[in-house]
């Protein structure tokens, strides 16, 4: 049986184990993977759509009784798969910490102020091109304890369903120049530094909006599949 | 042509985006995969993480995906007709303080494996926590299942490794079955490269 999904991509994700990220080496598992044909368990999956999510999900700024502090940025793009075909009405979800690098959540206990008007969570579905766009507040940097003085660049994080349960994605968006990558374990675990760059968002002169808000480019590129092969009877 | 996008952990503030009920959001998908109105064997699963020095895993998220009764998946690649369109065959669950997650599902029906094969009724699984820069994929697997003597994909696990992929049935109450994740170590849950 040949694989629906390519397998070759695979490459850019991280190893399991990236013993600078400290957590992995009590979480990564230390025996070989099995590998297993793609079957209909796995060619199949979740399918989330435009019903599920509310329009005004995609804006993280409004929902509360006044504005978010930090600046306003808008984060947009394209869903493909790796033959550059648009992954359409498929669902993203987002969450982040406030401007000054603090999360919504009862175990960040970094002191920085938390914002009463900014939770951080958002989603939305992309359309026919796979495009998807939010608005939001740029992230803050904010310290972890994974070694000493240790901080994590800015990000976004980002989850994605795409048409199957191979094809499921969860990744950070970084935006570019940050001066910390260097001693990020987590961006630097991924192995080729040009796959690392795939990580980094784009300013975007023409998605910025006069008077307004900073625009970033971030396309996201899910497993795609293998091309199909020609039947020999109509070549 | 454009190249993958690569994967990061989820990190420890995952509830923020994947568990919004915590918020007070409504959620499209959480422990409940399917409600007393659907055909088909009710059953709660229940399980803990444990990472590779015996410690729980306080901060995963759970998805499980999987088929109705009849062994038919709701998509759309799965041509045949499902007997309910309510039923949408993903659950999610973060997991508690002291490890554990569970879910209430119905037991699915076996499902057509590779060239002709049939696979045994089984639950796909995705594990996604801080410490986990991609997602752990496993499957549960059904104790006292006759057909999972058959299956084409336990086949392909040493016969040694293979309890780890099979939920036991709780003495105690019969739909409960248990089934335990080990990230790491002697008894290691088998893990997925499909």
């Amino acid at each position: 049986m040949t694989d629906t999904y390519s397998r070759a991509g695979n490459a850019a994700d991280p190893p399991y184990l990236h013993p600078d990220y400290q957590s992995t080496r009590v979480r990564a598992p230390k025996k070989p993977l099995i590998v297993i044909p793609q079957t209909l368990s796995e060619t199949t999956g979740p399918v989330y759509g435009h019903s599920d999510v509310r329009p005004e999900e995609a804006d993280l700024t409004i929902g509360h009784a006044g504005e978010p502090l930090g600046e306003r940025i808008i984060v947009t793009g394209r869903v493909l798969d790796e033959a550059g075909r648009p992954v359409p009405n498929s669902l993203i979800e987002i969450w982040q910490c406030n401007a000054a690098g603090r999360y919504r959540h009862a175990i960040d206990q970094h002191d920085a102020p938390l914002d009463p008007n900014f939770t951080g969570a958002g989603r939305c579905v992309t359309d026919a091109d796979g495009r998807y766009r939010f608005v939001t507040i740029k992230p803050g940097a904010y310290p972890w304890r994974n070694h000493p003085n240790a901080w994590r660049p800015a990000h976004i994080h980002f989850s994605l369903f795409g048409p199957s349960f191979l094809t499921r994605l969860v990744t950070q968006m970084y935006f570019p120049g940050d001066p910390l990558f260097p001693f990020d374990p987590i961006f630097n675990s991924v192995p080729d530094p040009k796959a690392r760059e795939r990580l980094v968002c784009k300013f975007d002169l023409a998605t910025t909006k006069p008077e307004w808000a900073l625009g970033y480019v971030f396309d996201i590129v899910l497993r795609g599949r293998n091309a199909t092969p020609m039947d020999p009877d109509h070549a | 042509m454009p190249e993958r996008t690569p994967s990061q952990t989820v990190g420890p503030y995952l509830h923020i985006g994947l568990i919004q009920a915590e918020l007070g959001r409504s959620d499209f998908a959480g422990p409940l995969v399917a409600d007393q109105g659907m055909a088909g064997t009710h059953i709660r699963i229940e399980g803990r993480i444990v990472d590779g020095e015996g410690n729980v895993v306080p901060d995963a998220v759970v998805e499980v995906w999987q088929a109705d009764a009849a062994g038919r998946y709701a998509h759309p690649a799965d041509g045949r007709q499902l007997a309910s369109n309510s039923f949408r065959g993903f659950g999610r669950c973060p997991t508690a303080k002291d490890g554990t997650f569970h879910f209430r599902t119905i037991k699915p029906g076996s499902v057509p494996g590779p060239d002709g094969t049939t696979q045994a009724p089984h639950i796909n699984v995705g594990i996604l926590a801080r410490g986990l820069l991609k997602r752990l994929f496993t499957r549960i697997y059904f104790a006292g299942e006759a057909a999972n003597a058959s299956d084409p994909i336990l086949a392909r696990v040493p016969a040694e490794r293979r309890d780890t992929l099979i939920a036991r049935r709780d003495p105690a109450d019969p739909a409960v079955y248990r089934f335990d994740i080990r990230l790491q170590g002697d008894d290691e849950t088998v893990f997925f490269d499909a």
